[in-house]
């Protein structure tokens, strides 16, 4: 209809239709209300404007009427805030089924790396109608991953991952802002992003000979070495990895977290910060010897290991105890 | 300086002493007002030369009159310069220090020489950002994010910060000034229920001042370390936390809106009731939401950060607590459209400036409520809609309170009346031009122009050149009334001791006041607002 | 404030002040909430130190077992010592005894200048064992109870960081309390304060009582942590 003219940009997620209803009921409730006051005011300016003789009448105000339009727009905003905090809460929740892409953002450009392998600079593929979950890091500054046509936004920051996710539905092509001032090329730190019917979309990701990212990982582990540790047993140093991601861990502090993405990195990046149950803290940190896209895909390859065979441990806790931890010795509390 | 000068016959605080050492060592709180006014217009007028060239290079998408790195420096500086030394300090510093002693029935502030500290501070502030702009200038935006500002940006920031500091000490010490004044200095008789909405709101205001501000204070000395001496303790490489940061920095640079907007809502009530011929509708709830904005702005500093990396269940309370500071504000707006009502209106310069104050104030507010709602927010976050947003509040707000204020005491503290159709014209002017700069930024906004960007893609081309027209109107709006008050100054007519027939000590005194402010110390025994008993003296030589 | 310690008696009552009473309680209030915005000036810091110190406390507790508690101990005392001369030196003048007023103060600005005295030396340490942030510094600990598992240096360096900007924010102040005490003992020494007036002793008093509490929770804050191990 505003074809010249548009007011909203192009609606091309899942997310989009639910923004723009809350966004357009916001435009006529707060339309509404200025045209309310406006109304008030310039009919009172009109109606009661000076004339010579006509008092004006002293009031000195009414509880009925403050209470009123005190707790109507209370219960207006609460109704507000939950509509909005059901999306946001949507929106911050990726679904389990979405395929993953590792972003690392640098200054001024963002770097993407598919599970299937596929690398791309300031340009991103997705299929229709597949939710994408975004994996998201930086490697200076903080940046934030903006799709006006997904109404979709997360600052990226440095030294952890962020995450966002979306699912396309309109294909075409759409811009990628970055809409965290980052330095001097900040506004030239746009992307796009294509999205393609499924079948196209399986065209171009075998149009390349990428290596899936768990499998990159996979040979970083083992040249790495990490791989002497974390065996596929329960005779290794550290645990076994097999079968970790996504599951609750029991720490040596008697704490438990999950295994998420965000856990494996730290694991990496600074192994004595959560020492798992009945292990010691040997591990060497590898912050500086790995880059972000290395990271990323030693991130991916624990991950898969979620989806071998060897997949028998049962429970959550997941790790098996370590013979090398003296039982009853005085560990209580390493961070 | 001499110029502002007038000769009339009766001592004033004008004509009390003369030569430049007069003023510059003076502890009149009138006089420090005075010299507070001529600096934040001149650093008005640089933001805004600033803004302009933001516009201006805005034109047109590609970037083509400056370098990116001139850019980033200059909404830097436009960022800088606006809020710190112009809106935070522009309605207490002028109108607070020149009306509030008077408004309560005292001689001075409680602590006069304090007070002429506070503008050196501020001057050496001012100094140091003019020196940090002409030596190569900053270019991480007002915000002084990390790790960009520490460990990447390779612009002037610690002197920047430093800056920032020491105005930010003068402003505290102008909040504790003004706290102690309205506990202890109020004249006999003036309860605090007869207090001015003005004083309440400058009040509120203070209280903000002086818990915000160390601590952003203390902040910027973090990052300026962290940059000199590569301590870390935003740094993600030590393990620092950069949201840390932000939430440090808002937990300030949030009440700092209040400090901005409080005092213009002062302004607003004086001038609605005055022009109404009424007292405000439901005094205490107007005076004590003042505090409520103030106590519930410290609650809600992360909804700036909703997208910026936090927890999901902070992003709920966050927003939860944001809609609450939404209703005193409302609370306030309603009751001044109900003091028009049965009023006996007339449209001076300064009620069209309460009017425009009205409607400005009411889109941003409202417009605050998208930002509030999480889902909306994730969108227009970051874009030009918070451009707009905060520009309706800030400028459509605070400006609009404080050139309405200005019209309506210009006789109180020059003696002379402003001419008034210049003064229509430029209120007229200024709402047009303010609307047509900043509108078209909210749909810019949500159709997802990222701001801080020095180049766009050309579909957002449209809005653009309108707002960079809305710009240039808005800024002859903006240079009449300077224009015609300097005017005044010389050729205005004499002001009468009360020319609105206004209730209020600071009318009950001479135009210009003398130097102590009262000949003899007031003896309050009225209400605020006693329109009712001005009305009918006027209306006695009329008719009836 | 400062706004009040001109002269004597009734020249001491400032023109727009209507009399004693009401500039005395006016000075006490200023004094009062400029203490509050110290309170938020150092209240940034302690919630910074507080939310790295449980994200890193293993960490924090090694880098802080290498502080040297008994020069941190002497410390504490010396304020607290420096605290009752204060209270003396405001007793004395309340009561008009000039020379013991005199006394005191100098008193006090000996006790602060010995805290800074010891401040330096352990500062001087820090930087013989490369504990001061910066590209050189170096950190070999392991977390107190667990020989074997080192501290994370990144970590440590973030406490050291915090430490002396802690600390040395601390010492500002004491330094700008011993400018106020010299000042006002020089005044004192020529009788400025009397029973009748005395409200810069009172307000100094305060500002230095501030200053030692801030101590109270540092010390035990950087110095104190997991030490039982």
């Amino acid at each position: 209809m505003f074809n010249n003219f548009p007011l909203w940009p192009e609606r091309a997620s899942s997310l989009a239709p639910g923004v723009d209803a809350l966004y357009i009921f916001l435009v006529i409730l707060s339309g509404f209300m200025s045209v309310l006051i406006f109304a008030f005011v310039l009919f009172f300016a009109a109606k009661y404007r000076r004339r010579p003789g006509v008092l004006a009448e002293q009031i000195e105000g009414s509880n009925a009427l403050e209470l009123t339009w005190s707790i109507i727009p209370m219960f207006v905003f609460l109704a507000i805030f939950v509509w909005g905090a059901a999306l946001y809460y949507k929106m911050r929740t990726p679904p389990r089924d979405a395929t993953e892409v590792y972003v690392v953002a640098k200054q001024w450009m963002w770097k993407f790396e598919h599970a299937e392998g596929q690398r791309e600079i300031n340009e991103l593929h997705v299929p229709v109608g597949q939710n994408v979950k975004m994996i998201m890091t930086s490697q200076d500054v903080i940046h934030s991953f903006f799709v006006p046509a997904f109404r979709v936004k997360q600052d990226v920051l440095p030294g952890r991952y962020t995450i966002t996710w979306f699912k396309a539905t309109k294909p075409g092509t759409y811009h990628l802002f970055c809409a965290e001032y980052c330095g001097s090329q900040h506004s030239g730190m746009i992307g796009w992003i294509d999205v393609m019917e499924p079948a196209q979309y399986q065209a171009w990701l075998s149009g390349g000979t990428a290596i899936p990212a768990a499998q990159a990982g996979q040979q970083l582990f083992a040249s790495l070495g990490c791989v002497t540790c974390h065996r596929a047993d329960t005779q290794g140093r550290g645990p076994n990895l097999v079968g970790v991601a996504g599951k609750p861990v029991l720490l040596e502090d008697g704490r438990t977290v999950t295994a998420d993405d965000e856990y494996i990195r730290e694991s990496i990046l600074n192994p004595g910060a959560k020492i798992v149950a009945g292990f010691k803290p040997i591990m060497p940190t590898f912050q500086g010897m790995v880059t972000e896209e290395q990271l990323n895909e030693l991130v991916a390859y624990v991950k898969s290991l979620n989806q071998t065979p060897l997949n028998q441990i049962p429970k959550p806790t997941s790790v098996t105890q370590n013979n090398s931890a003296p039982s009853g010795a005085p560990q209580m509390q390493v961070q | 300086m001499a110029t502002t000068a007038v000769t009339p016959e009766r001592a004033n605080y004008l004509n009390a002493e003369y030569g430049v050492k007069s003023w510059l060592l003076t502890v009149d709180h009138k006089r420090i007002a005075l010299l507070y006014l001529l600096s934040v217009t001149l650093f008005f007028f640089l933001g805004g030369f600033f803004a302009l060239l933001i516009r201006l290079e805005l034109l047109t998408p590609a970037g083509d009159l400056m370098q990116a790195d001139t850019y980033n420096k200059v909404f830097t500086m436009h960022g800088i310069i606006m809020v710190f030394f112009f809106l935070i300090p522009v309605v207490p510093a002028v109108l607070g220090n020149f009306l509030m002693p008077i408004m309560i029935g005292a001689k001075d502030l409680a602590f006069p020489r304090i007070n002429l500290l506070s503008w050196y501070l501020y001057v050496i502030g001012g100094l140091l950002i003019l020196h940090c702009m002409l030596t190569g200038g900053v270019d991480t935006g007002w915000t002084f994010y990390p790790p960009f500002s520490t460990s990447f940006s390779n612009t002037k920031v610690v002197e920047a910060g430093l800056a920032v500091f020491v105005s930010g000490f003068s402003s505290i010490l102008t909040g504790l000034n003004f706290i102690v004044t309205v506990h202890r200095m109020r004249a006999p008789g003036m309860t605090w229920d007869r207090l001015p909405l003005f004083v309440w709101a400058n009040y509120a205001t203070s209280i903000v001042m002086i818990l915000g501000t160390p601590v952003v204070a203390i902040t910027i000395v973090l990052v300026a370390l962290e940059r000199t001496l590569h301590l870390g303790i935003f740094d993600p490489k030590l393990g620092g936390d950069p949201l840390l940061f932000q939430h440090l920095f808002w937990f300030y640079s949030h009440p700092a809106v209040y400090i901005m907007i409080l005092p213009s809502m002062g302004v607003i009530s004086e001038l609605i009731t005055c022009f109404s011929r009424k007292r405000v509708f439901g005094y205490k709830f107007v005076a004590l939401s003042s505090v409520a904005i103030a106590v519930l702005g410290f609650l809600v500093w992360a909804h700036h950060m909703f997208v910026a990396g936090m927890s999901l269940y902070a992003g709920l309370i966050f927003s939860f607590l944001s809609f609450f500071v939404a209703v005193p504000s409302a609370i306030k707006v309603f009751n001044w459209t109900a003091t028009l009502y049965k009023g006996s209106i007339s449209f001076t310069t300064p009620m069209l400036y309460a009017f425009g104050f009205l409607g400005l104030f009411t889109m941003g507010g409202l417009t605050g409520l998208f930002l509030a709602a999480l889902g909306v927010d994730v969108h227009v976050t970051d874009t030009y809609f918070i451009v707009a947003h905060f520009h309706y509040i800030m400028v459509g707000g605070v400006l609009m309170g404080y050139l309405g204020g200005m019209h309506f005491w210009w006789p109180k503290i020059s003696g002379r009346m402003y001419p008034e159709f210049w003064g229509k014209l430029s209120a007229l002017i200024v709402f047009l031009g303010f609307n047509l700069t900043f509108f078209p930024q909210f749909i810019l906004g949500y159709m997802g122009m990222p701001r801080r960007y020095w180049q766009y893609p050309p579909e957002f081309q449209i809005l653009n050149v309108l707002s960079t027209a809305g710009a240039s109107v808005l800024a002859v709006g903006y240079l009449l009334p300077m224009i015609y008050f300097v005017w005044s100054m010389r050729y205005g007519k004499p002001a009468p001791d009360n020319p609105w027939n206004a209730a209020g000590l600071e009318w009950m005194t001479s135009s210009p006041p003398p130097t102590y402010n009262f000949d003899e110390t007031p003896v309050v025994t009225w209400e605020a607002y006693n329109y009712e008993e001005l009305n009918k003296k006027e209306e006695v030589p009329v008719e009836r | 404030m400062s706004d009040s310690e001109v002269a004597v008696h009734n020249p001491a009552l400032r023109h727009h002040f209507a009399e004693v009473e009401q500039q005395r309680n006016a000075s006490s209030l200023g004094m009062w909430l400029f203490l509050v915005t110290e309170v938020m000036f150092f209240g940034g810091m302690f919630c910074a130190y507080l939310v790295y110190r449980t994200a890193h406390f293993g960490d924090f507790a090694a880098a802080s077992s290498t502080l040297d508690l008994k020069l941190g101990t002497i410390n504490t005392a010396v304020l607290i010592l420096s605290s009752l001369t204060v209270v003396m030196a405001v007793w004395a003048a309340q009561t008009g005894k000039q020379k013991a007023l005199v006394m005191y103060l100098l008193l006090t600005i000996v006790l602060g200048l010995a805290f800074l005295g010891v401040k330096g030396v352990e500062y001087a340490e820090k930087f013989e064992k490369h504990h001061v942030p910066g590209p050189t510094f170096h950190f070999a600990g392991a977390i107190p109870g667990h020989p074997d598992h080192p501290a994370d240096p990144r970590h440590a360096e973030m406490f050291f960081s915090l430490y002396f900007v802690m600390t040395g924010m601390h010492a500002v102040h004491m330094i700008i309390g011993i400018g106020l005490f010299a000042f006002l003992a020089f005044k004192a020494s020529r009788g400025a304060y009397t029973p009748a007036y005395f409200t810069p002793i009172e307000n100094a008093g305060l500002y230095w009582h501030f200053v030692d509490i801030i101590w109270i929770y540092l010390f035990p804050l950087l110095y104190l942590i997991d030490r039982h191990k």
